[in-house]
């Protein structure tokens, strides 16, 4: 990549024409227009999200920043009860960046674009000095289309509700932990990188009452948790033996002395469900789906885990990044 | 996770907790003290606090690394990591640790090359590949991590690596535990002793205790299990009128300690005539500084450093928790101007601090216990 694959002129047409149109290549970005005009379906209502995707390493087992930039963004919309329809997408690129791996790259959002259901519509790409960024920052902003009967929010929650998470978590922070190298662990780990939309409409067809849907990511399910009960003002219980995690991931945590529930996932729905629909949605998640946990009137906005031994324990919100300890 | 799940059995943890339970039950109000900030860590994490019986309460004592650094032995860190051309290289859990006007993380967003490394050996595996910079690394830690230190530097001195230098603030477990049996009114009842620096000095060196003390000393692991197991331990040594040095960790800890580790730290390091210890005051010869022959690696001898002593924050009580005297919830800025977000002492930084452990896993029992 040079300065001038930005600078709006031949060269930047040529990597659009030599990158983007080819791998992305659909009906609205085809036109070259400024914009791409889209049919919203009579009785649906439009959702909207944004999210920036920075990751080191950029390739990691189990996917890429490509993979990331569309499952991110779309698993934003889907647990939002929304049907992912169309996403854009901003890169800003570091000079010196390789156009191979920038289109390898791109070949990973294309083919995360496709099984995940959505087009890219639109785009844009910026180049910077180098220095000036860590090889490639993507922005992704997603369009879904929402049924006007989907009722999701904290203020649907109930005392009595069940928490069901979708599989094991710890997945994808654990992954990259290791893919970088610098903790010279290895482990079979990949990341749980994928669109959850297939899970999260299964969910709401099986419990159309569900009453609380998110993709824990950064933060990981504490994280998610937390922001439920602080919105809701409820308390949330989870039981230590029922969460599931893979032995990996739960071996990496405790030799690094970290907690898997505040460690990213990136293909993983926790759900708020009926107390008597709760086997219902576990099924309709899959056979790595978990019931953990309970909403309860107290303690008011907090999670509080059940241990393996029978104790109890808040689980708050992390003041920063999960810091391993000294011994 | 084998090794590990055997040691948070629901089953094994109801058998010893109603062994504790019968061994408590004729006996006066027990104060026991956890030397260890990995055990504080463990107790609350599992939330074996509030399983035991009213009268057995466990007091979270100054073997926390990150909780006794002094203020100005983290400026010290942040002048030398703040001097042109410097990696400095440190554990996880200093980087949020405050100084007196700031911390290495804010050091570092101002443009210091602060980094953190899982082990010294990273930090030498750096200067090796910077040989135009200095590399630094911020040694901490007792018994446990002081080997680690030892074997890089004679890695460093066999492979003439001539940009590498230690900020030793290396302690020694021993000492706090004398100084806090010698302050007035302690009322402790027993310890349950480090597991990891004993994998290193082994079991004799807490003769003392028992000896000079006559309090019960039990060398405890840090899964629920064996923690249960060493209070039903010292239960019954005090139950029996008995007060002897045992071993629960003997899976890991040999009664003669790692003569490997120790004569590598036999070879490095020697005693400085004192050392400050957040909230306990200076202390007679325990840490750990570089010897003569490893000097061209001291960073204190390489840098400028402020060397100022900074009083503890008047309204910090970090050393009353630390000595066991309070608990951290009776600190009056607990909670309040002090938490994990703003810390005000060091027991609220490392999730090892007794304030810390207790404020983000345990403070629910807040609501049961009389404050």
């Amino acid at each position: 990549m040079t300065l001038a694959h930005g600078a709006g002129g031949q060269s930047s047409a040529a990597l659009f024409d030599a990158v983007f149109a080819p791998a992305f290549a659909n009906a609205w970005l085809d036109r070259h227009e400024d914009g791409a005009v889209l049919d919203v379906p009579a009785g649906y209502r439009l959702v909207v999200s944004t999210d920036s995707f920075v990751v080191k390493p950029r390739r990691f087992p189990g996917g890429s920043i490509g993979h990331l930039a569309v499952h991110g963004t779309v698993n934003d919309l889907a647990v939002m009860g929304a049907q992912p329809r169309w996403l854009t997408a901003a890169f800003v690129l570091e000079e010196g960046l390789a156009i191979d791996e920038l289109s390898a790259i791109v070949a990973d959002m294309a083919e995360a674009a496709t099984s995940a259901g959505v087009s890219i519509v639109a785009g844009d790409t910026k180049v910077v000095e180098r220095g000036a960024a860590d090889g490639m920052y993507i922005t992704t902003t997603g369009i879904g289309v929402r049924s006007l009967d989907v009722h999701l929010g904290a203020d649907q929650v109930q005392p009595g509700d069940r928490v069901v998470v979708s599989g094991p978590i710890g997945d994808h922070g654990v992954a990259i932990l290791m893919a970088r190298g610098d903790l010279q662990l290895t482990g079979d780990i990949r990341s749980d990188s994928a669109s959850v939309y297939p899970q999260a409409a299964a969910l709401l067809a099986a419990v159309p009452d569900t009453r609380w849907l998110r993709d824990p990511t950064r933060g990981g399910l504490a994280s998610a948790l937390n922001e439920l009960v602080r919105e809701c003002g409820l308390g949330v219980w989870l039981d230590e033996p029922t969460l599931p995690v893979n032995p990996v991931v739960a071996g990496a945590c405790e030799l690094l002395g970290l907690d898997p529930l505040y460690i990213a996932n990136e293909g993983k729905l926790v759900a708020i469900v009926p107390h008597d629909q709760a086997e219902a949605a576990r099924a309709a998640l899959g056979p790595a789906a978990r019931v953990v946990g309970e909403v309860a009137p107290e303690p008011e906005g907090m999670v509080v885990l059940r241990t393996t031994i029978g104790g109890t324990r808040i689980v708050d919100l992390l003041v920063g990044d999960p810091l391993p300890r000294i011994c | 996770m084998r090794f590990v799940d055997e040691f948070r059995d629901p089953a094994a943890a109801r058998i010893l907790l109603e062994r504790v339970a019968e061994l408590a039950a004729g006996q006066p109000h027990r104060r026991l003290m956890e030397v260890c900030g990995g055990h504080t860590h463990a107790i609350y994490r599992h939330g074996l606090e509030q399983l035991l019986p009213e009268n057995v309460e466990l007091i979270h004592g100054p073997g926390c690394p990150v909780c006794v650094i002094p203020m100005g032995r983290v400026d010290d860190a942040i002048a030398v990591a703040e001097t042109p051309g410097v990696i400095f290289t440190t554990f996880g859990d200093m980087l949020r640790v405050p100084g007196s006007a700031s911390t290495l993380l804010e050091a570092k967003a101002k443009g210091a090359d602060v980094r953190m490394v899982y082990s010294p050996l990273d930090a030498l595996d750096l200067a090796q590949r910077n040989p135009e910079r200095e590399v630094v690394f911020f040694a901490v830690g007792f018994e446990t991590t002081a080997p680690s230190t030892a074997l890089t530097l004679q890695h460093a001195k066999r492979h003439h690596v001539t940009n590498f230098s230690v900020f030793s603030n290396h302690v020694t477990i021993v000492p706090p535990i004398k100084a806090i049996l010698d302050s007035p009114g302690h009322r402790l009842d027993g310890f349950l002793g480090p597991g990891h620096v004993s994998t290193v000095i082994g079991t004799r060196p807490y003769r003392f205790v028992p000896e000079r003390y006559g309090l019960p000393f039990v060398v405890a692991g840090f899964e629920p299990v064996d923690i249960l197991q060493s209070i039903v331990m010292l239960l019954a040594q005090l139950a029996e009128g008995r007060h002897e040095v045992e071993n629960q960790y003997r899976r890991v800890v040999p009664d003669d300690g790692n003569r490997v580790a120790l004569t590598a730290l036999e070879d490095v390091f020697e005693l400085r005539p004192h050392f400050e210890w957040r909230g306990l005051g200076f202390i007679a010869q325990s840490a750990l500084r570089l010897r003569d022959t490893y000097r061209s690696f001291d960073a204190e001898d390489r840098f400028t450093v402020p060397g100022i002593r900074v009083a503890d924050p008047k309204a910090c009580q970090c050393g009353e928790v630390l000595k066991g005297a309070i608990r951290p919830w009776e600190c009056k800025v607990f909670g309040t101007a002090c938490t994990p977000q703003t810390p005000i002492g060091t027991c609220m930084v490392s999730s090892e601090g007794a304030c810390a452990a207790f404020y983000n896993y345990g403070r629910l029992q807040l609501t049961a216990k009389p404050r």
